[in-house]
This record gives structure tokens, C-alpha cells and sequence, in this order.
């Protein structure tokens, strides 16, 4: 049993006690302090599932799976939490200077860093996203998607202006629709088995049990994760949500949140459902995928604001997680491997990327005052930083090597076009010309002569060179072996055998 | 006999959830909700599920009513929206419908009897030292659900601070009436508030062998603390108090720290220390009831208002 399972949903609580007990910048440093810990303790389980070659795990209690909850990180969980906690951790540090200097002034909304309600915020999306990432056991999944719920609705009405309230609204409600949806199949599951241990479940429904109850059951919780993970149609309220946050936020609901119901989708899929009814689902999530990259990407190329064009894009890009799931579950041959590896690592840059970009698009917005694209011609002579960590970001998204993106697209088209699904070949390619287009014209635009003299002032260095490192971050995912990557099916099939004692 | 009671108790229940939506004032509907919420709690009492029933009336019927009648004084009188579709009831309706017989169905072909873990629990729980399987449950089984839904409730307070006008969250919510109360609130609340406590407490109490425990007595102590509020007995208090955050964070946080106490006693965490189960389980329940009780409350007042010049 390993002890930092169980620290790496809780030590990031710790830190919500100074930060309702003691002043605002004693609590914000220690969050930060924790944000660090959390990548330093997620660090140490990924090392250690590489190390050990197989999945850790924990009884929370001492009580084994059925009765008690287990916690367990495979190769795919851990990778997902490394990554979260990284851009939880950045994310963190640039919310908490103010623009121009490193001195914040409180209590100056607006002009200065993030207020500590947005760190206690993110403290418990670390624990939420750990938690979802590490629980086996359906009912945890739901409160672990009930906590991150909570902690990213306020997120995106912190400033408290009309807009912001009704987007935060819709999600909530799109949200709170998804809890209920996701809970009505676990409580289904529940009445037919008895357990509701993911492993315990795979066992049982591998043998068929279940019948057209347990395909019910899946597809209730299923259309309940794509509501909270914004899939095609249900993407609704993602684009008012994501775009009208303060920059910080949108960045972590943009690259962080919508994954661990993805996560969940996957988990569901790949290890629960037995094979031949994850055959018949994986094109119904393919289409809703495709839907999602051609309509989402068409929409972003008309969006006149640049949060909002990044907002669609997330939108779109989502689609191709659920490529994966049809060209994962075709076959046990080495490309449905490559498609696993392929969407994983789509995940992982994408987080990355996404990141950098609404970060560089907050600090682009808050050097000319608006994000209107029509005026943000030259832009890029205030801000190269942040225009520059915006257009690497970009690469990923447009599946331009060298970038995580690329590899990703390349192992999902590789896969697809070795299986003969010419279509999900076709939508990959179209989805990254729709990329570019909307990437591009960004970049023309800030790099274009001014119209009009620009105002004087220039970017944030100091948190324009934070977005810029998770662009790199995005590119150093692209020096991946175009292989399946060993390390992510460690650990699977899901088991509790030499996991527990 | 029971018979004709559930049946009536069903039909009942249809009639009140199709009053909840047919009826057109926001008001009138919040109070066809609340009375909806107290059958629906007679129906898990049929169900001999006590601990639910209990729930349902003090959260889902109670705690929900009194927040939704709140928003509905806050919204205009007259709302300005335009009048929906007229296509939209009649396919609403059918999609509900629909919906419910898909469930039906789903929940009919269920095997029967129903695959449980009750048995594997009614194994453990004598070494808990516990009477009420729900109470094991909840604090020692599956004690990491519950741990993390008290944190769930203290984020769903800091979303409700997150709309104050004051990013520091500092302040006094709003009262919730300007006038003084009138005279038979405040006697109310001096009358009901004593016997109220003393059920809330009660029901903390009874809940380590009977049906109880701290989320319902939780909700009866913030009923009770919202009671004297409405009299005008208690002054609503300040955000930024010390006091008010250490009870905020003693049910969540004491009970963590009980789980970290847990790998030097029981060498796991969230293991209790053996021998003294039953001690510490209760010790848990007392400060998670005391969170409970302070955030309700706190959630009902609304977001502060900010600091005050005085």
C-alpha cells in the first residue's frame, strides 16, 4: 500500500486551513506552497509506478475493495495527475502577481492578483482531479466530480460581473444535470451487482452479466460525463463559461477540468465495459467527436473575441479524445495501442497548451484593454512573450511538429488509416487545417503593423514567461517516440491482484 | 392496510411533484416543493430507510425550501421574460414521460432480491463498537466519501462568499429582514429554539445506534440558529471571525486529522485507534455536526455584504 495516494488528496486541503485562518498573503503562499507539494507527491507516483512496473494502491481504512474504497494509479492515472499538478502549479504562480510588478496590493480587484477565494478554489481542484484520477470505486468518482463541480463554478464568477453569473449558471446547471445523469447509472450498476469497485464490476460484466440494464446504466453516466466534460452537443455552456473567467481561470477550466470527466469516459470505456458493447459505443462517440472538431473549429474561425476563439477551440478539440475510443476497442493489436497512447497524449498537451494560451490571451487582453481581434493589430510589439507563447501553443493545436499535438494526431491517423477508418483519418486532418486557420489569423494579426499608435505599456514579463513555459512544455511532449508509450498500460487490465496486500 | 396507505402515499406524491411544476408562481411552487419533500420523506420511511427520510425532510424539504423561498422574495414580482414556446410544455412533458418509463423499466428488470454489501457490513460492524449500520457506513467503511462531501459543503459556502462584493469575504451577510421582527417570531424563537436544540442534539446523539446522526442533527441546529436570527435573539455574525472559521473547518479538518492520526494507531489511514472505535467515531460525528449546523446556516444568510464602516 502506498501512503501517497491517499497524500495526494489530501495534502492539498491542508492548505485551504491557513487560507481561512490567517491573513490573504500568509494563505496564498502556502497554497502555493502546496501546489508545489502536490507536483512534487504526483511526481513521486509516477516515479514509482515506472520504477515498480505496475500500479500502486491503497485501502482506505484497512478495508478492502468491495467493502471499503480503494485508491489505485496506473501508468494512465499517473500520467494525468503529473500533468494536472503541473498546470494547477503555474497557474498558481501567475495569479499571484499583479500585472507589471511582483509586489501585490490587496484587495484591489482587477489591478492585482488573484483574491485567496480563487486559491482556495484551486487547492480543491488538485484534490478533486487527484481523487478522480485515483478512485476505483463509482460512487468516490461521483464525489470526486461533485468536488471539482464546486470548485469550478465559482471559478468563473469571481469578478462578480453579470455575464460572468448567468455563464456560471449554465454551468452549473449543465453540470448538476451530469451529477444526476452519472448518479442514476451508478445507483442502476449498484442494483445489479451489489459492488460498485471498478475492478470487481469489469470482472463481473466481462462475463456478460448485466444485459441491456448494465448498457443502460453505462450510457446514463456516460451522457453524464459529456455534459461536465462539454462534448458535442452538450458543449453548450463551455464557451461564455471558459471565455468570460479571469485568465487564470479559464486556464485551469480550459485545460484541466473538462479531463477528468474525459478521464472518467475512458476509464468507463476502456476498462469496465466489456469489449463488444465498447465496439458498439466507440463510433457514437466518434461521431459526437467529429461533430464537435468540424463544428466547434468552424465556429471559433468566426469568433471576433480572442478568449472566445480559444474557448471554441477547446470545444473542438475535446473531439479528438473521442476519436480514440472507436480505434482503441477495434482490435487487442498493437494500433489500437498506438490510438491509446495517441488520445493520452492528445490530453496531456493539449492541458499544456491550452494553458499557455489563454494565459498569453489574458495578458495580451490586459495590455490593450480589450481582446477584440479587430484591435489587436501590432499587438505583438507590447507583448512578444505572450504572443509568442501563445503561437507555440498553437502548433499543438494545429498538430505542427514539434509538439505534443503532433505526435498525437499522427499516432491517432496512423492508427485510423492501418484500421481503415478513412473517415476519423479525414476529420483529423480537417480539424488541424480548421487549427491553423484560426491560429494563424491571431498570429497575423498581432504580428501586422498597427493601425493606430499603441498604447504605452508593455506585458507582464515575469507571468508572460510562466505561459510560455507551458507552451514548452507542450513542444517537449512532441520528442515522444512515435510508439505506444509502456508506461501507460501499466497496470491495466484493472486488477487488485499484487496491488493490495 | 399498508397496502392502501402506499398507494395513497404514490398518488400523493405524483399529485404533489405535478403541482410543483404546473403551478405558475414562484412561490406557490416553492411551497408545493416543501411539502412534496415531506412526502417524499414518508415514502423512504416506507422503505424502513429512516436515516434517508430524515434527511430528506431536514436538507431536501427544509434547508432547500427555506433557501429557495429567499431567492424567490429576491426575484420581481412580475417576471419580464417572454412566454415560452407553447410547444415546449407539451415536449417537455412527453420527454419527462418517456424518461420516467425508460427508468421504470430499468429499475423493474433489476435482479431481485437486490445484490447488496449489507451482509459484508453486518459482519464488520461489530467491530466498530457501532449499532447503526448507516453510521458505520458512513464513518468507518466508506469514511473517505464522507470526509470529502463535508468538503464539498464548505466549498459550496466559499462559492456562495464567492459573490460578495468584497473579495475578502469579510462582513455580515445581509439580514434577512429589515424590519424588526415582530413580536410572536421573537417568541417563537425564544420558545422553540431550547427544544429544537436539544432534538438536533439528540438526533447527533442517537445516531451511533439508531436511526441519526450529523448531517440531520446539523440541519435541525442550523434550523434552529436561522430561528433565532429570524426573532432577532442572535446577531448574524461577522465572516472574518476566528471563531466562525475554526467551527467551519472542525468537522472537515478534525476528521481528516483524525484519519492522519489513524496510521499511528491503526497503522492506515482513516483507521480508527482500536479499542476506542466507538469513542472517536463519536468525537467525529460532534465536530462534523457542529460544521454542518454553521455552514447550512451560513449558506441560507447569503454572501457578506463586506466589511462595515463603524
Amino acid at each position: 500500500m502506498s501512503a501517497l495516494l491517499v497524500l495526494a488528496i489530501t495534502a492539498p486541503l491542508l492548505g485551504l486551513v491557513p487560507l481561512l485562518l490567517l491573513g490573504p498573503r500568509t494563505g496564498e503562499r502556502a497554497a502555493l506552497g502546496m501546489l508545489a507539494v502536490n507536483v512534487a507527491i504526483t511526481a513521486g507516483i509516477a516515479e514509482r509506478v515506472a520504477q515498480g512496473g505496475r500500479a500502486l494502491g491503497y485501502a482506505v481504512g484497512g478495508f478492502a475493495p468491495p467493502l471499503g474504497v480503494g485508491l489505485r494509479a496506473d501508468g494512465f492515472a499517473a500520467a494525468m495527475m503529473l500533468m494536472a499538478a503541473l498546470v494547477l502549479l503555474f497557474t498558481g504562480l501567475f495569479a499571484m502577481t499583479g500585472p507589471g510588478d511582483m509586489t501585490r496590493k490587496v484587495n484591489a480587484r482587477g489591478s492585482a492578483g488573484m483574491p485567496s477565494t480563487f486559491f482556495i478554489l484551486l487547492l480543491s481542484l488538485a484534490c478533486a482531479l487527484n481523487l478522480a484520477f485515483l478512485a476505483q470505486d463509482l460512487f468516490t468518482l461521483y464525489v470526486a466530480l461533485e468536488l471539482l463541480t464546486f470548485a469550478a463554478v465559482p471559478l468563473v464568477c469571481l469578478e462578480g460581473k453579470a455575464g460572468q453569473l448567468s455563464a456560471a449558471l449554465t454551468y452549473l446547471l449543465f453540470a448538476l444535470f451530469g451529477s444526476v445523469l452519472y448518479l442514476l447509472g451508478v445507483v442502476l450498476i449498484y442494483g445489479l451487482f451489489g459492488t460498485l469497485d471498478i475492478a470487481h464490476l469489469a470482472g463481473l460484466m466481462a462475463h456478460g452479466a448485466g444485459g441491456w440494464t448494465a448498457a443502460a446504466a453505462l450510457a446514463l453516466m456516460s451522457a453524464g460525463l459529456m455534459a461536465k466534460a462539454a462534448l458535442f452537443p452538450l458543449h453548450l455552456w463551455l464557451p461564455p463559461a471558459h471565455s468570460g473567467a479571469p485568465p487564470a481561470a479559464s486556464a485551469v477550466l480550459s485545460a484541466v477540468v473538462i479531463k477528468a470527466p474525459l478521464f472518467l469516459l475512458v476509464r468507463l470505456w476502456s476498462d469496465l465495459a466489456p469489449l463488444p458493447l465498447a465496439q458498439v459505443a466507440g463510433p457514437v462517440f466518434a461521431v459526437c467527436g467529429a461533430a464537435a472538431i468540424v463544428f466547434c473549429g468552424v465556429v471559433a474561425l468566426a469568433q471576433e473575441r480572442l478568449k472566445l476563439l480559444i474557448a471554441y477551440s477547446t470545444a473542438a478539440q475535446i473531439g479528438y479524445l473521442c476519436l480514440m475510443f472507436p480505434l482503441a476497442a477495434s482490435s487487442d493489436g498493437p494500433w489500437s495501442a498506438l490510438a491509446w497512447t495517441g488520445g493520452t497524449l492528445h490530453l496531456v498537451s493539449h492541458a499544456l497548451s491550452k494553458a499557455a494560451m489563454f494565459l498569453a490571451a489574458g495578458l495580451i487582453a490586459e495590455t490593450m484593454g480589450h481582446d477584440r481581434l479587430s484591435g489587436l493589430g501590432g499587438v505583438g510589439r507590447l507583448a512578444p512573450v505572450s504572443v509568442a507563447a501563445f503561437g507555440l501553443g498553437g502548433l499543438s493545436l494545429m498538430g505542427l511538429p514539434p509538439s505534443g499535438g503532433f505526435v498525437a494526431k499522427v499516432m491517432l491517423l496512423t492508427s485510423a488509416l492501418q484500421q481503415g477508418s478513412w473517415w476519423i483519418a479525414t476529420v483529423v486532418l480537417v480539424g488541424g487545417l480548421l487549427a491553423g486557420g484560426y491560429v494563424l489569423r491571431v498570429v497575423v494579426i498581432a504580428l501586422q503593423h498597427p493601425d493606430s499608435d499603441l498604447p504605452d505599456v508593455r506585458e507582464c514579463r515575469w507571468r508572460a514567461l510562466i505561459a510560455l513555459a507551458l507552451a514548452f512544455g507542450a513542444m517537449l511532449v512532441g520528442f515522444m517516440p512515435l510508439s505506444p508509450l509502456p508506461f501507460l498500460e501499466i497496470g491495466r487490465p484493472l486488477t487488485w491482484e499484487s496491488v493490495l496486500p | 392496510m399498508s397496502l392502501l396507505f402506499d398507494a395513497v402515499l404514490c398518488l400523493l406524491l405524483l399529485a404533489g411533484a405535478l403541482g410543483v411544476v404546473a403551478t405558475g408562481a414562484a412561490r406557490a411552487a416553492v411551497i408545493a416543493f416543501i411539502g412534496y419533500g415531506l412526502l417524499l420523506g414518508l415514502a423512504w420511511v416506507r422503505l424502513a430507510a429512516v436515516d434517508v427520510a430524515l434527511t430528506e425532510i431536514a436538507i431536501g424539504s427544509g434547508i432547500s425550501g427555506v433557501v429557495l423561498l429567499r431567492c424567490v422574495r429576491a426575484l420581481p414580482a412580475t417576471p419580464k421574460a417572454p412566454a415560452p414556446n407553447p410547444l415546449l410544455r407539451p415536449l417537455a412533458a412527453m420527454v419527462s414521460i418517456a424518461i420516467a418509463v425508460a427508468l421504470g423499466a430499468a429499475v423493474l428488470a433489476l435482479p431481485e432480491p437486490a445484490p447488496s454489501r449489507a451482509a459484508d457490513v453486518a459482519t464488520a460492524l461489530p467491530a466498530t463498537d457501532l449499532g447503526n449500520p448507516v453510521t458505520g457506513v458512513l464513518l468507518v467503511f466508506r469514511a473517505l466519501d464522507t470526509l470529502l462531501e463535508k468538503v464539498v459543503l464548505l466549498l459550496s459556502l466559499v462559492g456562495v462568499w464567492a459573490l460578495s462584493r468584497d473579495p475578502a469575504c469579510r462582513g455580515r451577510p445581509d439580514p434577512l429582514s429589515l424590519e424588526p421582527a415582530p413580536a410572536p417570531s421573537a417568541f417563537l424563537a425564544r420558545v422553540l429554539a431550547p427544544v429544537g436544540v436539544l432534538v438536533g442534539l439528540y438526533l447527533l446523539w442517537a445516531g451511533a445506534d439508531h436511526p441519526g446522526g450529523a448531517f440531520q442533527s446539523g440541519a435541525v441546529l442550523a434550523a434552529m440558529g436561522l430561528l433565532l436570527v429570524m426573532g432577532d435573539q442572535i446577531r448574524i455574525p461577522a465572516t472574518q471571525n476566528r471563531g466562525l472559521r475554526l467551527m467551519l473547518l472542525a468537522g472537515p479538518f478534525g476528521f481528516l486529522a483524525v484519519g492522519f492520526a489513524g496510521w499511528a494507531t491503526a497503522g492506515v489511514f482513516l483507521g480508527y485507534p482500536p479499542g476506542a472505535e466507538k469513542a472517536v467515531i463519536i468525537a467525529v460525528e460532534v465536530a462534523i455536526t457542529l460544521s454542518i449546523a454553521v455552514t447550512l446556516g451560513l449558506i441560507v444568510l447569503g454572501p457578506p455584504a463586506g466589511e462595515e464602516r463603524s
